[in-house]
């Protein structure tokens, strides 16, 4: 096993707290505050680890073992994911497979941690989650088709590796649907403003953060990092297909690729602070229509 | 590589309007693919640029991207109705449909042997969607002018085919198409629409007397 392949993992690791911080200074910026230090997710999370947890008297081992499970789902993933020009840790024929199941598993349990309280608040919160992501998937399954198809690999490393910069001239629609189709699914995935307000705590319109109401200390720590994880990772399936590298310096390479993620954060800033939330019920439409680019993507490679 | 890219966006505009859902909106996105459309030809022919295509394109820009819109917003506007499109099929089963057309049409695209003078293989696809879309509006959903512009998203299905063999269709043909195309407009806009008004109506108040 390469040394250099732990970078990707590593970099997730250290970095993605900091990607928050980021889409939090720039909302702050758009609505002319100071806003919070860079670093505040780092502290929320030193913070949460050194508090003690409550757990209620009716929830069971499941919902201990909820925030557990997504945080190794989180890092498992995380050693699939390349970055820049690195490999990941672990690259097997059809990994992106797993890579979206190691999601799927995370929300599971997320969502039955939340059952385990017994609370019908947090059970709205994980019918609205499971609702949201069963049309999120699809999206994010086609388009890791459409780059499979596009590129003939069956890897993410080789699959981003070969989608280089010659691609994007030839594949410009192809790449350009599944980028925002990708960039959908980032934000609805991570519970970010067109789909979820994370700022808002009017009970009645959350949904990712109803259902952890109820951990704290470490517990939430936990969940806090794996949300944090986790728009990494999307955010490098999304920077792979818009700013693919190969070839050239590797650590060139990895300097724009940390560029451009901070500049995905900055993104999501901006969307967050000139969009409004969307109405529930033309969320399904959103998340619908990110599917369907994704196909017209899918259909474009096939014919 | 610009023909791709409107041939792409009218592939879009027209799933956009199958899940649209206000009638305003949906007029909009009618017109711009119509602009878009104008102004194919004159992007495919930039090299040589004839008097033939111009006409042909500043005709089908002005028509499509100003008179037709206009035409509906002052329908939309005189009766006064509600401005959402009131569909028979749901706007996320219509996507779905609408999927499955594009992948029919690309299919079909791909087999039919048009002799296309341009490059790009996206015109016979986007051509059948644009008709097989405009179909199914019209079939679809229950206001008049969703009608008139499921009419219109077909007739540039069929304005995009003759952009592909522009250089066998003669002049006279285009320019009737386009003015059949605009009476249509202007008769299913001012006249159809009150009338249907009217008639939906009588209707109702004899279904009133009948019940009474």
């Amino acid at each position: 096993m390469n040394p250099i392949s732990f970078i990707p993992l590593l970099m997730a690791l250290v970095l993605s707290p900091l990607l928050l911080g980021i889409i939090n200074r720039t909302k702050a910026l758009f609505a002319g505050r100071r806003g919070q230090p860079l670093l505040q997710t780092y502290s929320d999370i030193w913070k949460l680890l050194r508090k003690g947890a409550v757990y209620s008297r009716t929830t069971t081992w499941i919902f201990r073992a909820g925030p557990m499970i997504g945080l190794a789902a989180a890092l498992t993933a995380g050693m699939l994911m390349p970055l820049g020009n690195f490999p990941s840790l672990i690259a097997f024929p059809a990994d992106f497979l797993l890579f979206a199941g190691l999601f799927g598993l995370m929300r599971f349990f997320t969502v039955v941690a939340a059952l385990d309280t017994g609370s019908s608040f947090e059970g709205m919160g994980a019918s609205r989650e499971v609702f949201f992501s069963a049309l999120t998937e699809p999206a994010l399954f086609i388009a890791l088709a459409t780059l499979a198809r596009q590129t003939g690999q069956l890897s993410l490393s080789t699959m981003f590796a070969s989608s280089s910069n010659t691609y994007w001239p030839h594949f410009e629609p192809v790449l350009a649907l599944t980028a925002i189709a990708l960039m959908v699914v980032l934000l609805a995935e991570n519970a970010r403003i067109p789909v979820d307000d994370p700022n808002t705590h009017l009970e009645l319109t959350m949904i990712h953060e109803v259902m952890v109401l109820d951990h704290s200390g470490p517990d939430f720590a936990f969940i806090l990092y794996t949300a944090a994880l986790k728009l990494w990772m999307l955010g490098t399936l999304v920077l792979g297909v818009v700013l693919p590298s190969s070839g050239g310096n590797p650590w060139m390479n990895l300097a724009l690729a940390l560029g451009g993620m901070f500049g995905l954060a900055v993104v999501v800033g901006v969307v967050e602070s000139v969009m409004a939330r969307l109405r529930l019920l033309v969320v399904p439409q959103l998340l619908v229509g990110a599917g369907t680019v994704a196909t017209v993507a899918l259909i474009l490679t096939l014919r | 590589m610009m023909t791709d890219l409107i041939l792409m966006l009218v592939v879009l505009t027209n799933l956009k309007l199958l899940a649209s859902s206000e009638l305003g909106a949906s007029i909009r996105v009618v017109a711009a693919q119509g602009v878009m459309l104008g102004l194919l030809p004159v992007l495919a022919h930039v090299h040589d640029l004839s008097l033939h295509f111009a006409v042909l394109a500043a005709g089908t820009v002005a028509l499509k991207g100003v008179v037709f819109p206009w035409l509906l917003f002052r329908a939309l506007r005189e009766a006064e109705i509600t401005r959402e499109v009131e569909p028979y099929v749901g706007y996320i089963t219509s996507i779905l449909v609408g999927v499955m057309a594009l992948a029919a049409s690309f299919w079909l695209g791909g087999r039919l042997p048009v002799s296309t003078v341009e490059a790009s293989s996206l015109l016979a696809p986007s051509a059948l969607f644009s008709i097989l879309a405009g179909l199914f509006l019209i079939v679809a959903r229950k206001r008049a002018v969703n009608q008139v512009l499921g009419f219109l998203v077909m007739e540039n299905g069929i304005y995009t085919f003759g952009v592909g063999i522009v250089a066998e269709m003669p002049f006279l043909v285009e320019l009737g198409v386009l003015l059949d195309a605009f009476v249509a407009v202007f008769v299913m806009g001012i006249a159809v629409y009150h009338i249907n008004r009217e008639f939906d109506h009588i209707e109702t108040n004899r279904l009133d007397r009948l019940k009474g």
